[in-house]
């Protein structure tokens, strides 16, 4: 048998494997000593786990805790204002990715810059972005850049390209960050609320395609230096499952792995050559805050000194606020992410809080906890 | 945001480094930047953000489907026919309309 490109769609959503898996998952389970929290890391996880109703094929001893989601729920008004700020400078042209359009800052979304006549494009790919370059050479375009490893190359590969061409006009924001210092933080801070190190996450499903570019080996202190087994795992539901799977077996088992359910993409040490991309372009930028968990450590990168002329925040570092921007008050957020709160413990949930209005990050993005409990109505 | 999707490579520009994909019907051309010295006609890839990420592994692909099948086999008549009857629904992409 050949591989068909059908097959890559099909055979990983075929209805009867994720129902088989589920009942291997449930006879598993029984063998548990005690319930578990899987943390599903990412929003494209969050989204197959709710698309597919996968949390109502397993057992009640496995529950899933809803992880910091995307890049861009994560995204904290500062950085949005910026970005505000930026487009709204004369003869800038502000280019980002299309799932930024409703992220709100303090000022308003992008789209809310653009309404206002703001000169802001939403683009699929960073190649977009050298086309707009080329074709305006009298204004300043200027590409605010998010994502996590999977997304970083690409901006590096623009950045090689606008150098090759020589082109003067286009500049960088750059706001990507990391994932394994996310989920470091998630396990070691201090928990506001209780004034302790608390969380309930047992181990974690790794995001996919974060590790088809940087490879599994970024989840390897995990099990190791925290005791929390990792498998990463593709995104297609019967990935998930067989991802789930695999855990429930490490526990029964009393074993404590990194391990990979999504070997057609991932390998142990990841695509190399993109690494190196983004080794050459940027560096660690210390603290950065991420939207619900506050400033982490070494969680996010930044433009190497050499590249310091593309850097749009320090081309424009007198008109850009530095100035912290605390998280909402009432919001939980901090604690639903280490599985200590649900989302309807927030005394704003679904009153001042809601999809339309968001206070926090997790109710951003449709993909985020209490957005899931909004739409869902608490069956998650 | 960090989707990606499945195409089959149909055509390699060294020199542009770039390739021609198929995406279920759709073609559109995409970097190559991170594969340029692997990729071959006839390939699979995951795009993401007009750029192939990486060259899917066949052998591993067929090997996971193969054990799914096994999985599936073992199951006797009647678990497979609850299995069957409980279709999943479809539903749109990232509802926040992310590009994924
Ligand atoms: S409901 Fe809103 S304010 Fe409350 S925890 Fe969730 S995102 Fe934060
Ligand atoms: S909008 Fe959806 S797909 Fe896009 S980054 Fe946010 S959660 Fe992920």
């Amino acid at each position: 048998m050949s591989l068909q490109l059908k097959d890559l769609y099909d055979k990983f959503r075929d209805p009867a494997t994720i129902k088989a898996l589920a009942k291997l998952i449930g006879e598993e389970a029984k063998k548990l000593e005690r319930p578990i929290n899987v943390m599903e890391v990412c929003g494209g996880h969050t989204h197959t786990i709710m698309k597919y109703g996968l949390k109502q094929l397993l057992p009640e001893s496995i529950e899933f805790i809803h992880g910091p989601g995307c890049p861009v729920c994560i995204m904290p008004k500062e950085r949005i204002d910026h970005a505000y700020i930026l487009a709204q400078q004369p003869d800038v042209i502000l280019v980002t990715l299309g799932d930024m359009i409703k992220v709100p800052g303090s000022k308003g979304s992008l789209q809310d810059a653009r309404s206002k006549g703001a000169d802001v494009r939403f683009v699929y790919s960073p190649l977009d972005a050298l086309k707009i370059a080329v074709e305006n050479p009298d204004k300043t375009v200027i590409f605010f850049a998010i994502g996590f490893e999977t997304t970083t190359p690409m901006t590096a590969a623009l950045m090689d390209q606008a150098i090759e061409r020589g082109l003067k006009n286009l500049l960088f924001h750059i706001n990507h960050v990391t994932v394994p210092e996310v989920m470091k933080e998630l396990i070691d801070s201090r928990d506001v609320h209780v004034d302790s190190y608390n969380n309930r996450i047992d181990a974690f499903i790794g995001p996919s395609h974060v590790s088809v570019i940087a490879g599994a080996k970024i989840y390897e202190p995990f099990p190791r230096a925290y005791h929390r087994p990792v498998v990463v795992s593709g995104f297609e539901p019967v990935d998930v499952m067989e991802g789930v799977l695999m855990l429930v077996k490490q526990f029964s088992e009393k074993r404590c792995e990194l391990e990979v359910q999504y070997r057609r993409s991932v390998t142990y040490e990841g695509n190399l050559k993109a690494q190196a991309m983004i080794n050459k372009y940027f560096e660690k930028r210390g603290l950065f805050k991420w939207r619900g968990l506050g400033n982490i450590p070494d969680s996010a990168l930044k433009l190497r000194d050499e590249y310091a002329k593309f850097d749009a925040e320090k081309r424009y570092a007198d008109i850009l606020p530095k100035e912290e921007i605390e998280d909402h008050k009432l919001c939980i957020c901090g604690d639903i992410l280490r599985g200590m709160a649900k989302p309807t413990e927030c005394q704003v949930f679904s009153t001042a809080c809601k999809p339309s209005s968001p206070l926090g990050s997790c109710m951003v993005s449709s993909e985020g906890a209490c957005a899931a409990y909004y739409k869902y109505g608490g069956v998650m | 945001m960090c989707l990606s999707i499945p195409s089959k490579v149909v055509e390699v520009n060294k020199d542009e480094v770039t390739a021609i994909v198929d995406t279920m019907g759709v073609k559109r051309k995409v970097g190559i930047d991170f594969i340029a010295d692997e990729v071959e006609e006839g390939d699979y890839v995951l795009i993401h953000i007009g750029y192939a990420m990486n060259i899917i592994d066949e052998e591993d692909a067929l090997e996971s489907i193969k054990v799914y099948q096994e999985i599936l086999e073992k199951m006797d008549e009647e678990q497979r026919q609850e299995v069957q009857e409980s279709m999943v629904k479809e539903s749109d992409n990232c509802p926040n309309g992310g590009v994924t």
